[in-house]
């Protein structure tokens, strides 16, 4: 899958309180998770992302709290993909489980600018930054079916049928 | 090949296949319980809904607690109980645990034998690591995947490679498996273990109860770790005996395992350790940072809510009272480690020094309720994260320590070494 939009860029070890605060885990909708995303540190963040837009950051990106509410709030405002040295893991898995293309890079960020244009191609791992081509592992082949599903949801209700599975009407 | 206990734990639930699971695949298991809180549960029923699948698959492999907003400080926390209360009423959930009958779910589990040895448990919330401390395999789960479990009891996990931590001399007093972790967070910083499995062996472990155990893994995701387990040796063995519910195997690692790294650990020289603002990476000796004054001590939580916690804070406060100028807060994680601190009279001590004492809940750790800080506090808290805005106010500021640590700050109002109380 081929993903272009305006870059984000962020550092190392941005936290899951950071993206969205504990105050904000009572919520449900993604549309108003949305809202708070990373409301103290960028106030501007909510209104510069565009739909289709891509963040780039350094390693353990999303670490800290397992807290859904971080890759909901951003599908939920557009972004297309995510692009980090690394991850924090429930942050990966969560975004992988959601449908939202997430990849390994390590030198992404180095090469990322603010509001400048991207390109992430998840299947052959071909990322072009600032006019830089970089090439990373593409996501593993499970990961990729549960992406192109749209995540889980729908991968369960394939798997539910293939194995004859009542389902709701 | 020898294989690690992370390693030798997936293989025994894989459902594909495969023999044997080398790290870097991705395999299909199944868990033996899923954890739900009152913040994850509801995002998890939502995505069950949009499954559309008509029932639970295996509904006795799910525990759900009410432990975050509860009580439930708004309408907005309240509507998550009903969420809980309503689900577990519908699909028949027999391990349910509502405000007033459990307490903090990582504790609760354990002390209620619904994980042991060799399982695989999985939760919505980070801290599932802590089951590491009984030689399970636990980790946290997005929501999306916990509605997969309830949909038809698997899930997926890419194999985690190893590191293995050798704990070894004789522990000084005043040190905790609370400063084991935070030393070695100090030593390989908050993103040292990414995707990894920390296990913990070696002669010291020994030396610290199941409780303490709780406290070393619990903060393994905090240094990255997928999980973070203690190698079973006879007190998790007389422990599984006394508390599981279910069978359960004993897993070691293989002599000769395949770790990808190893860290040595020594207790003799190890010190109270603290965590500074904001980072649980950021880590000094508690001398190091002496003096600091301290607004509020909060004692308690996933990691140290425990009845090994609460007596050490008694041992500190005893004939003692709470600073002026400090305020204390005292959670004990469970109802039953509540009852038992009461039977030993330490709610009392807690009361008659001038802490204030309360009901089981996440409440102030994550930042939701039971005790925020205002631009410019200062805490000391023995819980695990202290992140720019976690504990309200983005201008607070909180430190992580142990038990006696925290205790003695209360007591001092400021941050000293309990040997120099």
């Amino acid at each position: 899958m081929v993903f272009e939009g305006a870059v984000h860029v962020f550092g190392d070890n941005v936290d899951t309180d950071v993206m969205i605060a504990g105050r904000y885990l009572s919520l449900l909708e993604p549309e108003e998770m949305a809202k708070h995303m990373f409301e103290e540190s960028d106030p501007g963040f909510v209104a510069r992302v565009k739909r289709g837009d891509i963040m780039v950051a350094g390693k353990n990106f999303g670490s800290g709290s397992a807290r859904e509410h971080a890759p909901l709030g951003f599908k939920a405002l557009g972004i297309s993909c995510i692009v980090a040295t690394s991850f924090g893991r429930t942050f990966y898995r969560m975004s992988v489980d959601l449908g939202l293309p997430i990849i390994e890079c390590a030198d992404a960020v180095a090469f990322a600018k603010q509001g400048a244009f991207g390109r992430v191609d998840t299947t052959t791992g071909e990322i072009t930054l600032g006019g830089k081509s970089l090439s990373t592992r593409p996501l593993p082949p499970f990961v990729q079916e549960i992406i192109d599903e749209g995540g889980m949801t729908n991968w369960v209700k394939r798997e539910a049928h293939r194995r004859g599975l009542k389902l709701q009407e | 090949m020898a294989k690690t206990i992370a390693e030798k734990i997936l293989e025994a639930h894989v459902i594909d296949d495969r023999q044997r699971v080398e790290p870097g695949e991705i395999v299909r298991a199944r868990v033996d319980l899923c954890l739900l809180n009152d913040i994850n549960g509801p995002g998890a029923f939502r995505h069950f809904e949009n499954m559309k699948i008509d029932r639970v698959a295996s509904p006795d492999k799910l525990a759900l607690v009410v432990d975050h907003f509860a009580p439930a400080p708004n309408a907005a926390g309240a509507r998550l109980g009903v969420s809980m209360r309503k689900f577990a009423e519908e699909k028949g959930i027999r391990h349910f645990w509502d405000l007033g009958k459990g307490g903090i779910e990582h504790t609760l589990i354990p002390e209620e034998g619904l994980i042991g040895p060799g399982d695989i448990i999985v939760g919505g919330d980070s801290h599932t690591t802590t089951a590491g401390a009984f030689g399970a395999f636990g980790t946290g789960m997005s929501w999306a995947g916990i509605a997969a479990i309830l949909a038809l009891d698997e899930t997926w996990f890419r194999v985690p490679a190893s590191m293995r931590f050798y704990i070894y001399g004789e522990k000084p007093r005043f040190v905790t498996g609370k400063d084991v972790i935070l030393k070695i967070m100090q030593d390989i910083s908050a993103s040292g273990a990414l995707y990894k499995s920390m296990e913990f062996g070696g002669p010291g472990i020994g030396q610290l109860n199941m409780d303490e155990r709780m406290a070393i893994c619990n903060m393994a995701l905090e240094a990255g770790a997928k999980t973070g387990i203690v190698e079973p040796d006879a007190a998790t063995e007389v422990w599984a005996k006394e508390y599981c519910k279910r069978p359960y195997t004993v897993v070691s690692a293989d002599p000769g395992a395949d770790y990808e790294s190893r860290h040595d650990v020594d207790f003799s020289v190890m010190r109270p350790m603290v965590a500074k603002p904001y980072s649980p990476d950021n880590v000094v000796a508690v001398e190091e940072i002496k003096g600091v004054h301290v607004d509020q001590v909060y004692m308690g939580n996933c990691a140290n809510g425990t009845l090994t916690d609460l007596r050490q804070i008694a041992s500190v406060l005893k004939g003692r009272t709470i600073a002026h100028g400090t305020r204390a807060i005292i959670v004990p994680a469970t109802q039953k480690v509540y009852l038992q601190a009461m039977a030993e009279g330490l709610i009392e001590q807690f009361i008659t020094a001038g802490a204030a004492v309360t009901t089981p809940t996440c409440g102030a750790c994550f930042g939701g309720h039971n005790g925020a800080l205002d631009d410019g506090e200062v805490a000391v808290a023995t819980i695990n994260r202290n992140f720019k805005g976690r504990a309200g106010h983005a201008g607070a500021q909180v430190y992580l320590s142990n038990s006696y640590v925290a205790a003695a700050a209360a007591v001092a109002g400021e941050i000293i070494d309990p040997a120099k109380l």
